[in-house]
């Protein structure tokens, strides 16, 4: 009985150590992250590998989903005489919700699990280790310009979802079913508005990247050196970044939208 | 040069982004209607606006020709004072009507303009005179059940005729529409 109590506890104090170890990474990451402004090839060469590199990816699956969405909401919206409404509940769905929080799935699956490995990797091999030998501080050389480049990729990314995905329901709705193309786009006009909607959309996208990158970065600085720990760390990245993503947009999405 | 071809890409990555936002906020929001072709405004006054909204499409015979700009209390006359925006290729005379219809069973109420025959077109501020409201089913109900109980009071001794039970719903529906047509 006792050494139940004893568990109980002994699980509870290392949840709450991990999770302050967790919140000390991440401010040493806030901190180092605008000297890397300074070195800002290192952020573009990330921001090419990030960003650029995840774009196919990205485009299919927006365009796929914005094809899949117009043509299920117009058998919705058809038995009420309501089809003229499908560009609006398309751009909707796809510039509030799916746009930052599908993007951000992908990223974590995409860019997430390769920024984990390759850190991971690093350590295996000692590199971390060599650059602080040689007074190179492994966070401001490898995790701040990755992190930077995290949170720059993925707006971008999310809006080009958006786009893909709008123009995927324009080719469906307008080109193939026949739905008349000046009340597709009049009415995303008159209801779509570009602060509410669409700037909300790209904070959403914005906090994504904060905490996509941020997960990757840490599992893949605090991996054990071993091949089964990356492995482990990987997974992890993609577990817990789209875990947090999901509750995060809900918690988003209450404090944005509950007014309108 | 492997560099370059990167900084390159980025470059093509960012521009990418810019094109879709504004593609976004150009044709699939409402950015472009703040800067949209030359309009002119007028208002009217509605005894009850029902469910009309800013940003409301303003039509004439199905066409949408311009925007509600803002809805607002008239204070003296406790109506609501309905500003919209009309291209200005689109000109109507001044004895034009202005009723708030709704787009199908369910769908979104506009303000539908029904031109008149004056020679003298609306210019920019005028007021439009001839208003009819938004058709509020509440106070079509209560209209129809207060005529079927005076109906009840009058004829009580006569037996009503087949089909007379329509009359009440016809005579409500007509009362509404004229009682708030000014």
């Amino acid at each position: 009985m006792i050494a139940l109590v004893n568990a109980l506890g002994q699980a509870t104090l290392r949840a709450f150590a991990g999770l302050g170890h967790a919140a000390y990474f991440f401010l040493d990451l806030l901190r180092y992250t605008p000297a890397s402004l300074r070195r800002f090839g290192l952020v573009v060469d990330q921001i090419y590998a990030i960003g650029y590199r995840s774009l196919t990816i990205i485009l299919a699956s927006g365009f796929a989903v914005g094809c899949v969405l117009a043509l299920q909401m117009y058998y919705a919206l058809v038995p009420f005489g309501a089809a003229e409404s499908l560009g609006l509940v398309v751009n909707l769905s796809l510039v509030r919700e799916l746009g930052p929080v599908v993007t951000a799935l992908l990223f974590a699956g995409r860019a997430g699990t390769a920024l984990t490995a390759e850190i991971g990797l690093m350590k295996a091999g000692e590199q971390l280790s060599a650059m602080e030998l040689m007074a190179v501080d492994p966070r401001s050389r490898v995790l701040a310009p990755r992190f930077l480049a995290g949170i720059v990729s993925m707006p971008i990314l999310a809006i080009l979802y958006s786009a893909i995905g709008i123009l995927g329901a324009w080719l469906i709705a307008v080109q193939l079913i026949g739905v008349d193309p000046a009340n597709f786009w009049s009415i995303m006009q008159s209801k779509v508005d570009v602060m509410r909607d669409i700037g909300n959309g790209i904070v959403k996208s914005f906090v994504f990247g904060v905490i996509c990158t941020g997960v990757a970065l840490y599992q893949g600085y605090e991996t054990q050196a071993t091949p089964e720990g990356v492995a482990y760390a990987t997974t992890r990245t993609v577990v817990f970044s789209s875990l947090a993503v999901l509750a995060m947009d809900f918690i988003l999405t209450a404090m944005m939208f509950s007014t309108s | 040069m492997a560099k370059k071809s990167t900084e390159t890409l980025v470059g093509v990555f960012v521009l990418l982004g810019i094109i879709a936002l504004a593609f976004l906020a150009l044709k699939a929001a409402n950015l472009a209607s703040f800067s949209a072709a030359k309009t002119y405004t007028v208002r009217a006054r509605f005894d009850n606006i029902g469910g009309l909204k800013k940003n409301a499409p303003v039509r004439s015979a199905g066409v949408s020709v311009g925007q509600v700009t803002s809805i607002t209390l008239d204070k003296n006359t406790y109506q609501g004072l309905v500003v919209m925006k009309i291209n200005d290729t689109v000109m109507f005379p001044v004895d034009s009507s202005a009723k708030i219809l709704t787009a199908g069973l369910l769908g979104d109420q506009y303000v539908g303009i029904e031109p008149g025959s004056d020679d003298k077109n609306l210019a920019n501020g005028d007021l439009i005179k001839q208003t009819q409201s938004a058709v509020v089913l509440e106070n079509l109900i209560g209209q129809l059940i207060f005529n079927k109980a005076a109906d009840a009071g009058t004829a009580a001794t006569t037996a009503p005729a087949p089909g007379a039970s329509l009359a009440p719903v016809q005579q409500a529906a007509s009362a509404a529409a004229s009682g708030s047509n000014k």
